[in-house]
């Protein structure tokens, strides 16, 4: 029974029964040893023989003490207790140790939450396992199905897939936009997303306030009504449930506030300060167009390959139930060959992202192993001058067990308290990481030290401490207490041994940093080819940009919206510093694709009989010119082209290549999209552009004029860009004062119009390339990490080395050897071990960059330059760092060193 | 410590019972205890030190003995330990359920011999 009362009693009474036990066992030895001198023995070896009889007295003394005790934890607390002393005594110690151990579980409880944040926790929503991100696969489709997230869906493809299903419990589609929301305040351009049927019942998070839109709200005849998002029922209303029931304007539409979603609930991975419905009317519906992203809901225990083969099923059923009009084919989407290629939906969230994480993960568990190499050469060291009291604890009796517990309670407390002091580490770190990471890294919101980091910390505080601890336990629990004791002293150097687990630790460190060192240099020499790269455009920290929307209830009529456009790039022209404006749909590394569709050259014919899918930008007069994109051939778009509608076209250098052979060629040449549509003119040739990042391919591009006459339709009918950028070219680019008068250059055309992601193309540059240099920061931190604790290792070990053998280079020195043969001699030991470390390293490496294939650019994951230049680098340093030593060798005075000791 | 071969060590709860008969008769000192084992058992049993102490604090912490200030036969002081009610109900206890097993181990070995 434990009560506190009896516990108190037990503990004071505890120093009375030691005593006790002490009387009891030295008057049985006394008394045993007058029995003896009772049988006639000598009173000294009577003694002698009793105590020899009794057995070891302090261990039977332990043992009868421990009856007393928690055994285990008393004796382990006492551990502590001596433990504590000792790192009290020797502070550089003890500071050394816990700053590496604080650095390297604090960097790894780091990147460990966030892969547990973003890679291995469920999505936030009830039950996500069974949700499915519907993206279909369709090799013919061109650019139309990109690899990574293949192709959208279309309204009527939802229409058919969420009637017709039978795997799915609920399913829908989204897209996300911008509105203009008016009444409130200011005019502010607010994050919307358009849901369909289905889709908040796919998702599952019930309403906070309010309710999800019903099925009369996805009526397109039915009232207007609209949803908020947490933080904008907060910012606009203070979270008043009020807002129910009020309406808003939202671009110029009234609509009636019916629900609030919860803090933290995206859609996908979409933050969003609106929800509206789709509220898709059937009568109008066509086959195209391919816009939509799809999520479902499967129905428990439904496997996905039977949701791919149910919408398989579909595919065929969609074709026949929709057409894009009379006269067109339904059957014609047979040639884009589309099938599901569905996936869990945090697999569509997640994206690639994981390659990169799990490759930092790995670089700072390296940096880790080689911090903990370095503590475990420490505590050699330590154990090494350790090794007579070990060695007289031996001999008095206790076990290798014993003496191993005491060396690991030492280790793995090390290990904790680093442990402790790496959360505060990694709540920096976490801090720092969230700052540098990757613009595009997603559930970034999600990031925090919870219990499972924490978890990880005190796991991998505990493991390091077993680990590093381990090396010294294998070599001192089983000293032999004669050897130790006795012949110590008095050996001019070293046994062959003892210097063999530093020598395998040093390796192992050397080989550790190479492979780092190695995945830092692919990384700076990717970073350094992506810069490289021509983009397509020029001076990119002086062009500003900006996107303006001018909705069709704003401004009904194309012409005017594109006057409205064209006054607002003269009254940006006017703005002091700027030399000249432009617009486009899309700029460069935006992630925006204005269109995809098919073009055919003038008097070619196509195999399979349809012409390719082209990627489409449409853009201004000056465009160009503004973005520093070189113009090859021809010339550009003037006013006069896009007011006139004339059938005007430019094309991109490698677009008119492939099509006429030159860029000179292509000029006056004659493209078009579909029959009905007249030839247009090639006019003019750009440079190629590298539209979807540093590291992709610059793509065919058709220009078509921000105005035109739609191909899309079969009245005639004028087709104008209502969502374009801006691009400003001007040398007070960034700064604040240019922002504001941008605004007012806006405003003075139409004060309904706001301005929203306004950032210069430097900044979307630099975006394109956040994941390259994240990963490089990344891996730049730990091989210099790794590159300084190796050159600490390699220091120690010659260092400690040269410190044990002072008497042996007395003697040497005394029988004639020369200053440089002893230097030398050191620093070949050092290069010897490098060397080992580095072949083992090189083939490491070799087989390991493997995996960082998909992060590099421009060079092989066997880069010869890297593969020599690293490991040269490594053995000068480690030269340099058993230099030092050797030269403290080399000025020994040997009559010093014969007479020390 | 070396031990004679000769000797078998108790199995556990063997020794508190001989500890716990011992006392039952006299109260007694670590060394007496020791010495009456082995002159009773006409040295058949041998009783470790390495054991008896840790087994007598035990027993203390059971609360089946007490150990009081005491003498040796030779005059030095020392600590005597003596048989606690709880100690002989236990004592009993035991005893019990020993016999019934050396009647086990008795028949089982019978008929195997036979």
């Amino acid at each position: 029974m434990l009560d506190v009362n009896g516990l108190f009693n037990r503990l004071l009474r505890r120093s009375r029964r030691y005593d006790d036990l002490s009387v009891s066992i030295q008057e049985h030895i006394a008394e045993r040893a007058d029995e003896l001198v009772d049988e006639g023995m000598p009173r000294a070896q009577a003694e002698q023989t009793a105590r020899r009889e009794f057995g070891n007295v302090a261990l039977i003394q332990q043992h009868s003490r421990e009856q007393w005790q928690w055994p285990v934890l008393e004796s382990i607390l006492a551990d502590l207790k001596l433990t504590f002393r000792r790192l009290r005594k020797s502070p550089g110690f003890a500071a050394t140790v816990l700053l590496t151990m604080a650095l390297g579980i604090g960097a790894n409880t780091t990147v460990f939450t966030v892969i547990d944040s973003v890679l291995l926790k469920p999505l936030p929503y009830p039950d996500s396992a069974r949700l499915v991100a519907l993206t279909l696969k369709a090799p013919g489709a061109g650019g139309l199905a990109d690899i990574t997230n293949g192709l959208q869906l279309s309204p009527s493809m939802y229409l058919t897939f969420s009637e017709k299903n039978r795997t799915f419990q609920s399913l829908g589609i989204f897209t996300s936009g911008t509105a203009n929301v008016t009444g409130l305040a200011q005019p502010e351009e607010v994050q919307t997303a358009g849901i369909s049927g289905g889709m908040l019942e796919t998702f599952g998070v019930p309403a906070i306030a309010g309710r999800w839109f019903s099925n009369a709200d996805q009526d397109p005849h039915g009232a207007r009504t609209v949803m908020l998002s947490y933080g904008y029922w907060q910012r606009r209303f203070g979270g008043d449930k009020s807002a129910i029931g009020r309406n808003i304007q939202v671009d110029a539409e009234t609509r009636e506030i019916v629900g609030v979603m919860p803090r933290g609930f995206k859609i996908v991975d979409r933050d969003f300060d609106l929800l509206e419905p789709l509220a898709f009317d059937p009568k109008n519906q066509k086959l195209a167009p391919f816009g939509y992203e799809g999520v479902g809901r499967l129905k428990p225990g439904v496997p996905l390959a039977q949701a791919d083969a149910d919408i398989a099923r579909l595919i065929p059923v969609w074709m026949d139930s929709w057409s894009n009009g009379p006269g067109t084919n339904s059957h014609f989407y047979e040639v884009w060959k589309i099938t599901p290629g569905f996936r869990p939906l945090k697999q569509r969230v997640i994206g690639d992202v994981g390659g990169v994480l799990w490759v930092v993960m790995a670089t700072v568990g390296l940096v880790m192993l080689i911090a903990c190499t370095n503590v475990a050469n420490l505590l050699l060291v330590r154990a090494e001058s350790r090794q007579q009291e070990l060695a007289v604890r031996a001999a008095l009796g206790a076990g290798r067990a014993r003496i191993a517990r005491e060396l690991l309670t030492e280790s793995v407390m090390l290990g904790l308290m680093g442990g402790v002091i790496a959360v505060a580490v990694a709540f920096a770190g976490l801090r720092l990481l969230t700052a540098i990471g990757p613009a595009d890294l997603p559930r970034l919101s999600e990031v925090s030290l919870d219990l499972p980091a924490l978890g990880f910390t005190l796991l991998l505080s505990v493991l390091s401490g077993l680990l590093f601890g381990s090396i010294p336990v294998l070599r001192y629990a089983r000293a032999k207490a004669s050897t130790t004791i006795g012949s110590a002293n008095r050996t001019a150097s070293a046994g062959r041994a003892k210097q063999r687990s530093r020598n395998v630790l040093l390796v192992a460190q050397v080989a550790m940093a190479l492979v780092l060192l190695v995945s830092a240099s692919l990384m700076i020499r990717t970073f350094v080819a992506l810069r490289n790269v021509e983009p397509g455009f020029a001076d990119a920290p002086h062009v500003e940009t900006m996107q303006i929307w001018i909705p069709d209830l704003l401004v009904p009529d194309a012409q005017v919206t594109t006057r409205t456009q064209n006054s607002i790039a003269e009254k940006l022209a006017a703005i002091p510093g700027v030399t000249s404006v432009g617009f486009a749909s899309a700029v460069p590394m935006d992630g925006n694709d204005p269109n995809w569709d098919i073009v055919s050259v003038e008097g070619k014919n196509y195999a399979g009989g349809e012409p390719p899918l082209r990627l489409f930008n449409y853009v201004s007069p000056g465009y160009f010119k503004t973005q520093g994109t070189r113009l090859v051939a021809g010339r550009d778009f003037t006013w006069d082209d896009i007011y006139g509608l004339r059938p005007r076209v430019m094309v991109s250098e490698n677009f008119a290549r492939e099509s006429w052979g030159s860029a000179s060629a292509a000029v006056g040449k004659r493209i078009r999209q579909f029959t009905n549509m007249p030839w247009q003119e090639v006019i003019g040739v750009v440079e190629d552009v590298r539209l979807h990042g540093v590291d992709q391919d610059a793509p065919p591009v058709i220009y078509w004029p921000a105005m035109l006459m739609s191909p899309y339709t079969s009245q005639p009918s004028i087709q104008t860009e209502r969502a374009v950028t801006f691009v400003i070219h001007s040398s007070r680019a960034g700064n604040e004062g240019i922002l504001s008068e941008m605004q007012q250059a806006v405003w003075s055309v139409n004060p309904s119009l706001p301005l929203a992601s306004v950032r210069t193309m430097q900044d979307i540059y630099s975006l394109s390339l956040a994941r390259t240099s994240f990963t490089l920061v990344m891996l730049g931190i730990a091989g210099s990490m790794a590159l300084a604790l190796g050159i600490i290792g390699i220091y120690g070990v010659i260092s400690y080395t040269v410190s044990q053998r002072t008497r042996e280079i007395g003697i040497r020195m005394a029988l004639g050897a020369q200053k440089r043969e002893l230097k030398w001699m050191f620093v070949r030991s050092a290069l010897l071990l490098t060397a080992v470390g580095i072949a083992i390293g090189v083939g490491t490496a070799a087989a390991l960059m493997q995996f960082m294939k998909s992060l590099l650019f421009g060079i092989g994951p066997l880069d010869p330059f890297t593969f020599i230049a690293v490991p040269l680098v490594l053995a000068a340093c480690a030269a340099c760092a058993s230099y030092l030593p050797a030269r403290r060798a080399a000025a020994v005075n040997p009559v010093e060193a014969l007479r020390t000791e | 410590m070396a031990k004679n071969p000769e000797h078998r060590d108790l199995f556990p709860g063997a020794l508190e019972i001989m500890i716990l008969q011992s006392l039952r008769l006299k109260p007694m000192h670590g060394y007496a205890l020791v010495k009456h084992i082995k002159e009773v058992s006409d040295n058949l049993l041998q009783v470790e030190e390495g054991s008896l102490y840790p087994a007598l604090q035990r027993m203390l912490r059971e609360g089946w003995l007490e150990s009081e200030i005491g003498v040796s036969a030779k005059g030095r002081p020392t600590r005597i330990y003596r048989l606690k009610e709880a100690g002989l109900r236990h004592l009993e206890e035991e005893v019990v359920s020993f016999d019934r097993m050396f009647t086990g181990i008795t028949r089982v070995l019978a008929v195997a011999r036979a």
